[in-house]
């Protein structure tokens, strides 16, 4: 599934990267451990967390992950979304706390296995 | 590229792209029982210039803020939107191509067109001139951002062929200032950006770029600073990553997973899981970690361009 069309269902605000939600997204991970994201997320995965500082961006593009979701309605650093627009990585925030939004995630089917 | 180039590109897109890629799908309806009185507010406040008049699941006409304009020119009395809205309304489908809607807004003139289904003719979208540009500038932007790397790449390509060698080894140095949480990760990121250009295995690059990460990490939060070496070879990429203290006391301990003495703050932050020389391990094909107390860690990584097709994760 199309990252737009994510963002449309699941009624997310978008940050950064605006021009760059083309992106097909072909999982999903949860957490907040970036190493641990940096051992388990797969290319092309969805990244939701509570991390709002700005090493979340590297450590997406280190995996090359379709983007982030914020939860909690947590808002990114200021420096968070400067990388991410260096980067092209879309951010994106929801009012959801995670269980909520990988619920949902999941019944859209994206899921965390291949 | 020339500006006659850039025209036929659009000219192409506009084939090419789809209006149902391109049109706002959240579409704001209004009910044929409002108040014309009360149109200013919903426009203002949706931000929105007209929206398509819903009487329960049928389109019954399309109000526009040109169709406020009027009304109030004429000082009429307040009176229901669905007797001065527009009941002729155009439609495109999602499945056309964007030309369709182009010639469209030049024969009309019309602000806005309501997007359906080709099949169920159910509302989908709708869509304006400003998204239209929208659309293209972004595709354009995509284009642009791949010919750019392309640049590089073949320049990098070209930049080999003129190199007369029995071997030829690249070296890369990254300098890492420690407990700068600001700037940690900017080695490992621009090594990455460095090594695609480089035309490496997407997957080769990943377990480098992980590897260095986390190695680049522990040295800024528990060191005063280092540097990053990196050596490309044909067969391999040798990363050293080395700083001047405080050194680690046991070797073994620090190897174990879950085990760390990151401060708590460090670990609010995400970090410090005692998983960082566990993913370095991961990655590698080959790590070697040697320590001095009080001189300090050199942390030795290998990765050879054949281990490219395992994934780095498991």
């Amino acid at each position: 599934m199309k990252l737009t069309e994510l963002i449309q269902k699941l009624n997310l605000s978008v940050r950064s990267a605006k021009m760059h939600l083309d992106r097909e997204v072909a999982g999903g991970y949860a957490s907040d451990l970036l190493s641990d994201v940096l051992a388990n997320s797969k290319e092309g995965d969805l990244w939701i967390t509570l991390q709002i500082h700005q090493n979340i961006v590297g450590v997406a593009s280190m995996k090359d992950l379709a983007g982030i979701i914020l939860v909690n309605n947590r808002e990114p650093e200021p420096e968070t979304l400067e990388k991410a627009e260096i980067e092209k990585l879309p951010i994106m925030v929801t009012e959801m706390p995670t269980f909520e939004l990988v619920g949902r995630l999941y019944s859209l089917g994206i899921v965390g296995t291949k | 590229m020339t500006p006659d180039n850039k025209i036929s590109r659009i000219q192409e897109l506009v084939y090419e792209i789809r209006i149902g890629e391109v049109m706002k799908r959240n579409v704001i309806t209004i009910s044929p029982q409002t108040n014309m009185s009360e149109l200013r507010k919903i426009l203002r406040e949706k931000r929105i210039s007209g929206a398509p008049v819903m009487d329960g699941d049928e389109m019954v006409g399309i109000i526009s803020i040109e169709d406020f304009i009027k009304w109030l020119a004429d000082r009429e009395h307040d009176c229901p939107i669905s007797e001065k809205m527009s009941k002729d309304v155009q439609t495109l489908y999602a499945d056309e191509p964007l030309t369709q809607a182009v010639n469209k807004f030049e024969r009309y003139g019309f602000g806005r067109f309501v997007v359906i289904d080709h099949q169920s003719r159910r509302l989908l979208g709708i869509i304006t001139k400003g998204d239209i540009v929208e659309g293209l500038l972004k595709k354009l932007e995509v284009d642009h951002y791949k010919e750019e790397e392309e640049v590089y790449r073949r320049r990098v390509e070209h930049f080999f062929e003129d190199i007369l060698a029995d071997k030829v080894v690249l070296l890369f140095q990254y300098d890492v200032a420690g407990h700068d949480f600001k700037r940690a990760g900017e080695g490992a990121s621009r090594l990455k950006a460095s090594l695609k250009r480089l035309g490496l295995d997407p997957q080769v690059v990943r377990r480098v770029a992980i590897a260095t990460y986390e190695a680049e990490m522990n040295m800024v939060i528990y060191t005063d600073g280092g540097k990053i070496r990196v050596r490309v070879e044909p067969h391999g990429i040798f990363v050293k990553v080395a700083d001047s203290g405080p050194g680690i006391p046991d070797i073994q301990k620090v190897l174990q997973p879950g085990y760390s003495t990151a401060p708590e703050w460090v670990r609010n932050l995400g970090f410090g899981a005692g998983m960082g020389l566990n993913n370095i391990l991961k990655c590698a094909s080959k790590m070697d970690l040697k320590s001095v107390v009080g001189k300090g860690t050199q942390v030795y990584i290998r990765i050879d361009t054949k281990d490219g097709a395992m994934s780095e994760t498991n």
